[in-house]
């Protein structure tokens, strides 16, 4: 149960039971939906943005553990961020889950680095970087879904 | 930790007379180690394992006697030729067809739906004309008919289904109306399990003069086949959903749809002569086999409809069926669980969710324990709405599936509900 356990960190489960910044922003400025085919899992990401800051984000949807607890990680660590620290991290971080990342990445990464594991079950790749996917579409303003395939 | 059968009370009885030990031994992919633990391959509906029967086949082809068939004077050509032709004829016995020529070898059941979609639904399909199929259609039983529907203005109906995943006839009939030109159904449904009662759709499309095509790619390694009693028009099977290779399957159609219908691809071996004024189309089966068939698979496909007569439908399908029941009670018992698909009569597919547990998460934690199942979609996404369901965990049985990884499968499913507690 080694691997398992690296998979699916205390952390990660806490955040699948009671994911943090659940549910619509009502003053949002943009949002995007992400969806999976391959699971089915899909999330809408709400972004308040004010100049290149991301001033408050919540996302909902529904998926497994990888993909819930990953869009609720991913907004406790953006709130406050300028786009380009999040354009960064978000580098990082696929790095980190496609076990492309050295130490040193994992160190700067603070609660996201509990997503290293998922570097071992490649499948699951995807379902730890939809929400980001879906990020990035809000950010971009791209309209539409947008899907991992 | 208690296993299913300490909570149920009982183990249902597992006819003696098979012996699956023998069976698992035909199957060299069985005996490896995942993970740390044997592999317990629960995935057949997806793809079944093959036997070294059919391996052995298929090795004897490439290296003795691999050519090309038909039209070869030399010694190899003939035997390829001969064990080619050999394979049609048992697929012609294993669906009790009249007549060998009957037999078209395609690349399986979607290819067998498409041809049926473009040579003989498409000529003599306009718009307001209407397709029936069932709620529990793979993919491959409705993308066919979409694309012929958008072509030409003809409408698709489906036939509804209720909570326990089974063909609401009366609503079928219904359906049934003089602008009805096909209807297309799974013998069983690939995510639920469920054996359709498809003596009575045919029975009540015959009455109005409508063709039928019975999608059997989820049938043919569970059910005793017979389409002269069916009295089907069409019927469709897959050779790797029978312990048989990939990219071989089988169109049966009645000779006289079949010599009316008009070529599916052009090629080589599907004409009599061509010069570039004109081309005459060979006889059937070969006007629909166009180009080098896959012959090696036919052979295989050949081997391991061999393999199932040489143990008998009629001794496989009840040990299944005991499989099955032994499956469902074990599953039912873990707390959570919700069963998709409870029809009355089913084979072999045990679809289900679990609360809390996304089935993408339930299929990594198996997987770790040597357990092989399918989580998703199923590539039957309407049969996921139908049940508001994004996605199930299926678990689909084959002959060589034991009681004990039966209990395996509990205690992984035990050890999931410990991880997401």
């Amino acid at each position: 149960m080694n691997m398992l356990n690296e998979l699916y960190q205390e952390v990660i489960l806490d955040h699948n039971k009671r994911p943090r910044n659940f549910g619509e922003l009502d003053d949002a400025n943009h949002r995007a939906e992400g969806y999976n085919p391959l699971c089915g899992d899909r999330v809408t990401v709400y972004l308040k943005i004010n100049g290149d800051k991301i001033e408050d984000i919540r996302f909902k949807g529904s998926g497994c553990a990888i993909s819930t607890a990953s869009a609720s990680l991913m907004t406790e660590s953006l709130k406050g961020k300028s786009l380009a620290e999040v354009q960064e991290l978000f580098k990082r971080f696929r790095s980190l889950v496609t076990g492309k990342g050295g130490n040193g990445e994992k160190s700067e990464m603070g609660k996201l680095s509990v997503f290293q594991g998922v570097s071992e079950f490649p499948v699951r790749v995807k379902c730890a970087t939809l929400a980001w996917h879906t990020l990035q579409a809000a950010i971009e303003d791209k309209t539409g879904t947008i899907s991992t395939e | 930790m208690k296993s299913a059968y300490d909570v149920a009370g009982h183990r249902p009885e597992v006819s003696p007379a098979f012996d699956v030990a023998a069976i698992r031994s035909d199957f060299p992919i069985l005996k490896q180690i995942i993970h740390g633990k044997p592999l317990v391959y629960l995935d057949n509906a997806a793809t079944t394992q093959k036997p070294q029967q059919v391996i052995d086949e298929m090795v004897r082809f490439y290296s003795q006697y691999n050519s090309n068939i038909h039209r070869g004077v030399h010694t190899l050509s003939q035997r390829a030729t001969d064990a080619y032709e050999q394979a049609r004829a048992a697929a012609r016995a294993f669906l009790n067809a009249k007549e060998t020529r009957e037999i078209i070898f395609v690349r399986g059941t979607s290819e067998a739906i498409n041809l049926v979609a473009r040579s003989f639904v498409r000529p003599n399909l306009s718009a307001g004309d209407e397709i029936i199929i069932s709620a529990m259609e793979h993919h491959s039983n409705i993308v066919p008919w979409q694309m012929l529907c958008e072509e030409t203005g003809a409408h698709l109906k489906v036939i509804p289904i209720n909570d326990r995943g089974e063909l609401l006839l009366e609503e079928f009939e219904r359906l049934l109306t003089p602008r009805t030109r096909l209807v297309s159904i799974a013998h069983v449904s690939n995510a639920l399990g469920t054996v359709n009662p498809i003596r009575d759709v045919i029975r009540m499309s015959r009455k109005l003069g409508i063709p039928v095509l019975i999608d059997g790619a989820q049938a043919a390694a569970h059910l005793k086949i017979d389409v002269r009693e069916l009295d089907c028009d069409f019927y469709a099977i897959s050779g790797h959903k029978m312990y048989g290779p990939t990219g071989i399957g089988v169109l049966y159609g009645k000779r006289q749809h079949l010599e009316s219908m008009p070529p599916y691809q052009g090629g080589g071996d599907m004409i009599t002569s061509v010069t570039f004024e004109k081309t005459t189309y060979n006889e059937i089966p070969f006007k629909f086999e166009a180009g080098t068939s896959n012959i090696a698979g036919a052979i295989g496909l050949g081997a391991a409809i061999d393999y199932i007569n040489g143990i008998g439908k009629e001794v496989i399908a009840p040990y299944e069926n005991q499989l099955l029941a032994y499956a469902t009670e074990m599953i039912s018992a873990v707390p959570g669980v919700r069963i998709i698909g409870t029809a009355g009569e089913k084979t072999g597919v045990v679809s289900f969710v679990l609360e809390g547990v996304h089935p993408h998460d339930i299929g990594t934690v198996l997987d770790q324990e040597g357990i092989a199942i399918r989580t998703g979609h199923h590539c039957a996404q309407p049969v996921m709405e139908r049940f508001k369901v994004p996605a199930t965990a299926r678990a689909s049985f084959a002959l060589y599936n034991t009681r004990e990884e039966i209990d395996a499968l509990g205690r992984g499913l035990h050890h999931v509900i410990e991880l997401f507690k």
